[in-house]
């Protein structure tokens, strides 16, 4: 054995390949079954860590089922970072192209609004801004007006109630869910994210102020995903979050 | 003796946020904590809010477990600087990361891989330890690692090569008892005969943690370390005869997986305690020099 990169590493993630030679017990016998530990370890590390990142994919699928397409996932995606807290950014995508799991349509989106709950969880902290001084703008300056929001708010759109399939999943006595999209919004006022279902074309008027577009602009993108849309609710709820940290002195065009 | 660290010699437990509040309620006879480096480097939020609560109130130590020291491929800078950023605010009472390896260019396997102890190696790490000890700022404390095989291309034993590693590069060593346990059965060597050949006096912290049982290709009894099971009584009295020759030293008990209760974890730290409470009836002109 002379490298532990060329020669090491590519049988520790490949259970097919030989273990590799000049690797012994303590009496110079091949090791053998011992190298499983090895592996063992990285492989069931990294499918403990995606449970831990994505409990209500793991419910949804059930433990033999996530199992089974967690193991898939780590050997085709090992960690690019040492901070695990960050791992599994991938696994939306893998979930929405894995045919094994193609009849349960809503699961990437699940999966992506579980990251969105756990990059909420580790963003960093943020003061929110006195909610008078929103109060103190007359309404043509409030719709030029454009926010910092906390770095911990999330959101996403979905063609599936996303939040109403999470919440029935992970709280106890939460209705059925019922067909129809569903856009969420993350936020974080203390140190546990919430998520919040919003009107379609919630999550547009959400990420075009967090792109830095004044609130007019935002709610006119908002309109485009739905002509009902009416930013007033939004805008109460990111207040009651905590979520707008500061004015912006110049909207982004 | 040099010191390595500025933990109590007393008992330290391996911080887990489920005991948050039994800790800052009552945390007796834990006088430390050591918490996992890789936890602390998100931008906010509960870990980082909890830890800077726990650091008013004990001396911590930062525990890394992803640097890769004994890695072929240079140390990610990226990894070095927010190591940097944590004990920067943090000043914590001690560093320690491990002799062991887990990334390999881009890719991180989340594990404690072991590497060949060779004339090669030793320059490498050496170098990898005198880039962290200078970007840090501090010393560092290397601990030795659990084994489940060996390299046939070895030509040092372990301990003297982490003898070497410290004289080299100055740092202190982290003696992990259940480590050499835990490799003395897997490798058949006599754990007494590893201790005695330690550098004891470069060791600023010891660590205990639970082991599980296996067995090899050839029925022998190979060991996992697990930490997910109280220390075993083999270990306890290893400990005994590290702490005769050692002295008193801040002991941590680890136990990460299926975490029990508080009062579970304050019972093995009691008996870390009681370890370190008879050596002072046994030697109490050091044990009052180092205390």
């Amino acid at each position: 054995m002379t490298s532990l990169g060329a020669d090491f590493l590519p049988a520790l993630v490949d259970p097919d390949l030989p273990v590799p030679a000049g690797l012994q017990d303590g009496k110079g016998r091949p090791a053998g079954r011992r190298f499983n530990v090895y592996r063992n370890n990285v492989t069931v590390s990294l499918m403990e860590a995606l449970e831990q990142g994505f409990p209500a994919v793991a419910k949804l699928l059930g433990p033999q089922n996530f199992a089974n397409v967690a193991r898939i996932f780590v050997r085709e995606n090992p960690p690019q970072s040492q901070l695990m807290m960050h791992y599994g950014a991938a696994f939306p995508t893998f979930l929405a192209k894995l045919p094994a799991v193609a009849h349960l349509g809503y699961l990437a989106d699940v999966a992506r609004l579980e990251l969105a709950m756990r990059r909420a969880y580790h963003a960093a902290d943020s003061t929110p801004l006195d909610p008078a001084v929103l109060g103190a703008l007359s309404p043509d300056t409030l719709a030029a007006t454009a926010f910092h929001l906390a770095p911990s708010v999330q959101t996403l759109a979905s063609t599936w109630p996303v939040h109403a399939i999470w919440t029935y999943t992970m709280v106890q006595g939460s209705p059925k869910p019922q067909a129809a999209p569903q856009d969420v919004l993350v936020m974080r006022p203390d140190f546990d994210p919430e998520p919040h279902a919003l009107a379609t074309g919630g999550a547009a008027f959400i990420t075009s102020l967090m792109n830095g577009h004044s609130l007019g602009a935002a709610h006119d993108h908002a309109v485009s995903a739905n002509l009902q849309f009416d930013p007033t609710e939004t805008l109460g709820l990111l207040i009651a979050g905590e979520a707008i940290a500061a004015l912006r002195l110049e909207p982004v065009e | 003796m040099t010191q390595h660290s500025t933990l109590p010699a007393a008992p330290g437990i391996g911080y887990k946020p489920q005991h948050y509040s039994a800790i800052m309620d009552d945390a007796r006879p834990v006088r430390w904590l050591e918490i996992h480096a890789e936890n602390y480097m998100g931008g906010g939020g509960r870990p980082l809010a909890q830890l800077r609560h726990l650091a008013e109130r004990f001396p911590v130590s930062v525990h890394g477990v992803g640097l890769s020291i004994g890695g072929e491929t240079p140390l990610d800078p990226d990894h070095l600087a927010r190591l940097k950023h944590l004990c920067d605010w943090l000043n914590p009472a001690s560093f320690s990361e491990h002799l062991a390896w887990s990334t390999h260019d881009s890719a991180f396997l989340n594990d404690l891989l072991p590497l060949p102890y060779t004339d090669k190696t030793l320059t490498r790490v050496g170098d990898h330890i005198d880039q962290v000890q200078n970007c840090l700022g501090r010393q560092m404390l290397l601990e030795n690692p659990s084994s489940y095989l060996a390299f046939a291309t070895s030509t040092w034993a372990e301990p003297d090569f982490l003898r070497e590693l410290a004289r080299r590069t100055g740092c202190g060593l982290l003696l992990d008892v259940n480590n050499v346990f835990v490799s003395a059965t897997n490798l058949g060597f006599d754990p007494r005969g590893y201790v005695d050949a330690f550098p004891l006096d470069a060791v600023g912290e010891i660590h205990l943690g639970g082991h599980d049982t296996d067995t090899d290709d050839h029925g022998a009894p190979l060991l996992i370390d697990a930490h997910g099971t109280a220390v075993a009584d083999p270990v306890w009295t290893l400990l005994d005869h590290v702490l005769a020759k050692s002295g008193p030293r801040p002991v941590l008990v680890e136990w990460d997986n299926d975490v029990p209760d508080w009062p579970v974890l304050a019972d093995e730290a009691r008996r870390a305690e009681k370890a370190l409470a008879a050596l002072r009836m046994q030697r109490p002109a050091r044990s009052a020099a180092v205390a």
